[in-house]
C-alpha cells in the first residue's frame, strides 16, 4: 500500500515540476516584454513618436541637437534581412529538396551533420570571416574601396539563416505523404516534375515557416552585423552603402549610456520594436506551421 | 544511492567553483574603458603582475564611455579614458557617492592616418574637421587626388570620438556617412584596404612589432594654421611642446583616494618602470610638468 502512495506522490511531484517549468517559461517571456515596455515608455515623454519612427537621423550624443530617429536603422535591418533571405531561401530549399529527394543515403548521412555544424558556428567567427574574407572579396567584385556594407551583412546572415531553413524545409518535404509521390510517378510524371509540382507545393507551408524562422534569426543577429557592415548612421541609398542595423545600434550604445536618461529609454524602445517584429514573425511562422500540420491530419 | 552521491558531488563542486570565483573577484582589480589605452594597460598590468606576487588585475575595453559609466556604477576600480570627463558625468558620479580622481598615465598624439596610396602629406586641423563633418566629400577639395573620401571613425562610447568632436569638429555633428568601427585596430585594418580612406587612431597603434609604421598606412602631418609647419604625432618634441595640435593626456580615474593595491599599481604606472613601458608601446611619458604635479596631489 505504501509503495503505491509513494509512487503517486512521485508522479504528482514530477507533474508539478514540469508544470512549474512551463509556467516559468511563460513568465520569463511576459517579464521580458513588460520590462521592455516599462523601460521604453519614459522615452516618449521627451521624444515624439512620429520623430522616433520616421526621422532618419539617430544621434543622441550630438553636441548640436540630440536626434532619436530610427528609420535609417529599421531600413538597414530590412535591407540586410531581405538580402539574406534572397540568398538563403532559394539555396535552402534547393539543398532541402536535394537532401530529401535526390541524395544517396550516404551523402545524406554526411551532409546533414555538416548543415547542423554550420548552425553552431559562433556569430563572432562569422563576423570575423566577413571582415577578413568576404569584405575584401566584395570590394574587388564591386570596385568599392571597402567591403563593409549591406551586401556583406546579407551574405553573412544568409550563412547563419541557411541551416534553419534547410532543416525545417527538409523536415516538411519528408513529411509529404509517400502516397503523393507514388501517385505522381504512377501518373507518368518524372522525378523532377514530381518534386517541383507535387512535393514542393505540398510542403509549402512548412517551407514558408522555415523562411520566417530564418528571417527571425537574421533580424536578431547582432555581433555579425556589428563587425561587418560599417555601422554608418546615414540612411542607406543602396546595398553597397555602409549600414547600421537596430541590433548593432543597441549593442554599440548600451554599454556606456548613463542609466535612466532619455537615451537609455530610447535604446529600450528600439529593443521593443525589435521584440515586436521578431514576435510577429515567429507568430506568423507558428500559425502557418500549425495550419500545415492540421491539414495533413 | 549512487545517483544521489553523484548529484551531491556535483552540487558541492559547483559551490566550490562559485566560492573560488567570488574569492578571486574580491581581490581582483577591475580596469575598464578606453580602447586607445586597452593594449597599453593590459601590458602594464601583465608586467606589474609579473613583478608583484598576489596582484590580480583584469583589464577590459569597451570605450572610454563604458569605463566612465563603470566607475560611476561601481562595477570597476579604475576607469581608463582617452578624454576628460564631461561635467554631466562628474555630477552623476557625485550624486552616486563616487568622487572621481584622475591620474594621467600617458600622453597620446592622436594620429590622422590615410592609406599609403594617398599622395597627401599634410592637413590643417580645420581641414580634418571639414572632412569628418562631411563638408568635404572628395580628396580634391583638400589638395589631394580625385577620389571620394571614405571616413573611418569610432563609436559614441569612444573617448577618441568625443575628443575629436570637441577639438577638431568644433562640437558639430560627425558626417552620417562615417563608418563607426569597433576599435582602433579595426580602423587600421580598414584603412590598409581602402585607398580613399582616412581614420583617427591613438599613436600607439601605428607601429607593428618591429617598431615601424604599419605597412599600408601613411601618417599625416598636422598643422594648426593653413600655411604653418605640420608635425607628425610620432615626433616626441612636437607632442611635448604642444606644437602637435592633437596631443592629449590619457587618464585613469578612481573613486576617491585609491585603495592600497590600486594606489600601488597606479604609482608603478606613473613611476619609471611603467613609463618606460609606455614609451616602448609607442605612447609618450607623463614627464615632469603639470600632469606629474596633478598626479602627485591625487595620490594623497
Amino acid at each position: 500500500m505504501r509503495k503505491k502512495k509513494l509512487s503517486h506522490l512521485k508522479e504528482a511531484g514530477i507533474r508539478a515540476f514540469f508544470f512549474t517549468c512551463g509556467v516559468v517559461a511563460v513568465l520569463v517571456l511576459v517579464g521580458i516584454f513588460l520590462t521592455l515596455v516599462l523601460t521604453a515608455v519614459p522615452a516618449f515623454r521627451e521624444i515624439k513618436l512620429s520623430e522616433f519612427l520616421l526621422s532618419k537621423a539617430w544621434d543622441p550624443t550630438s553636441p548640436e541637437k540630440a536626434e532619436y530617429g530610427i528609420l535609417s536603422m529599421v531600413m538597414s535591418t530590412i535591407m540586410v534581412t531581405g538580402g539574406a533571405l534572397l540568398l538563403a531561401v532559394p539555396i535552402g530549399i534547393a539543398v532541402a529538396a536535394y537532401l530529401s529527394d535526390v541524395a544517396h543515403w550516404r551523402v545524406r548521412e554526411i551532409l546533414k551533420p555538416i548543415v547542423e555544424i554550420l548552425a553552431g558556428i559562433p556569430s563572432v567567427v562569422i563576423g570575423f570571416l566577413g571582415i577578413v574574407l568576404i569584405g575584401p572579396a566584395l570590394s574587388k567584385i564591386f570596385h568599392t574601396g571597402n567591403g563593409l556594407n549591406a551586401v556583406n551583412g546579407s551574405v553573412l546572415l544568409a550563412i547563419m539563416a541557411l541551416p534553419t531553413i534547410i532543416s525545417i524545409s527538409e523536415d516538411s518535404l519528408n513529411a509529404v505523404p509517400k502516397a503523393y509521390n507514388e501517385a505522381s510517378l504512377a501518373l507518368g510524371a518524372s522525378r523532377w516534375q514530381t518534386l517541383l509540382r507535387v512535393k514542393l507545393p505540398a510542403g509549402l507551408s512548412g517551407i514558408i515557416a522555415a523562411a520566417m524562422l530564418g528571417m527571425g534569426r537574421a533580424i536578431g543577429e547582432t555581433m555579425t552585423v556589428l563587425m561587418a557592415t560599417g555601422n554608418a548612421r546615414a540612411f542607406p541609398h543602396g546595398f553597397l552603402d555602409s549600414v547600421r542595423t537596430m541590433t548593432a545600434g543597441i549593442a554599440i550604445e548600451l554599454g556606456e549610456v548613463p542609466y535612466y536618461t532619455t537615451h537609455y529609454y530610447a535604446l529600450f524602445a528600439i529593443g521593443l520594436v525589435l521584440f515586436v517584429i521578431t514576435f510577429a514573425v515567429n507568430l506568423v511562422a507558428d500559425i502557418v506551421l500549425h495550419k500545415y500540420q492540421e491539414r495533413e491530419q | 544511492m549512487k545517483r544521489t552521491k553523484i548529484f551531491t558531488a556535483l552540487v558541492l563542486a559547483l559551490l566550490g567553483l562559485a566560492g573560488i570565483a567570488a574569492a578571486q573577484r574580491a581581490k581582483m582589480i577591475q580596469v575598464k574603458g578606453s580602447d586607445t589605452m586597452v593594449n597599453l594597460v593590459q601590458i602594464l598590468a601583465e608586467e606589474y603582475m609579473g613583478k608583484t606576487p598576489g596582484a590580480a588585475i583584469a583589464v577590459l575595453g569597451g570605450g572610454s564611455g563604458t569605463g566612465i559609466t563603470g566607475l560611476i556604477n561601481q562595477t570597476c576600480d579604475i576607469a581608463n579614458s582617452s578624454r576628460e570627463w564631461k561635467q554631466k558625468e562628474i555630477d552623476q558620479a557625485w550624486e552616486k557617492g563616487v568622487s572621481p580622481r584622475f591620474f594621467v598615465a600617458a600622453v597620446d598624439g592622436l594620429s590622422i592616418v590615410v592609406n599609403e596610396k594617398n599622395p597627401l602629406e599634410q592637413l590643417t586641423v580645420a581641414q580634418v574637421g571639414a572632412l569628418y563633418r562631411g563638408d568635404v566629400k572628395n580628396w580634391k577639395a583638400v589638395g589631394g587626388m580625385e577620389k571620394a573620401v571614405s571616413l573611418y571613425g569610432r563609436q559614441s562610447n569612444s573617448g577618441t570620438y568625443v575628443f575629436m568632436q570637441e577639438f577638431v569638429l568644433g562640437n558639430k555633428n560627425y558626417s552620417a556617412d562615417m563608418k563607426e568601427m569597433n576599435g582602433n585596430a579595426q580602423i587600421i585594418e580598414g584603412l590598409i584596404q581602402d585607398e580613399g580612406a582616412v581614420g583617427y587612431v591613438g599613436v600607439g597603434y601605428l607601429h607593428d612589432q618591429d617598431g615601424k609604421i604599419r605597412k599600408g598606412l601613411k601618417v599625416l602631418k598636422i598643422s594648426k594654421e593653413p600655411n604653418g609647419t605640420g608635425f607628425l604625432p610620432t615626433d616626441k618634441a612636437a607632442v611635448d611642446s604642444g606644437a602637435y595640435p592633437l596631443s592629449r593626456p590619457l587618464y585613469m580615474a578612481t573613486s576617491g583616494k585609491p585603495k592600497s593595491d590600486v594606489a600601488q599599481f597606479l604609482g608603478w604606472i606613473v613611476g619609471p618602470e611603467g613609463q618606460a613601458i609606455v614609451e616602448r608601446e609607442g605612447f609618450f611619458i607623463v614627464g615632469e610638468g603639470k600632469y606629474k604635479a596633478a598626479n602627485d596631489k591625487n595620490f594623497k
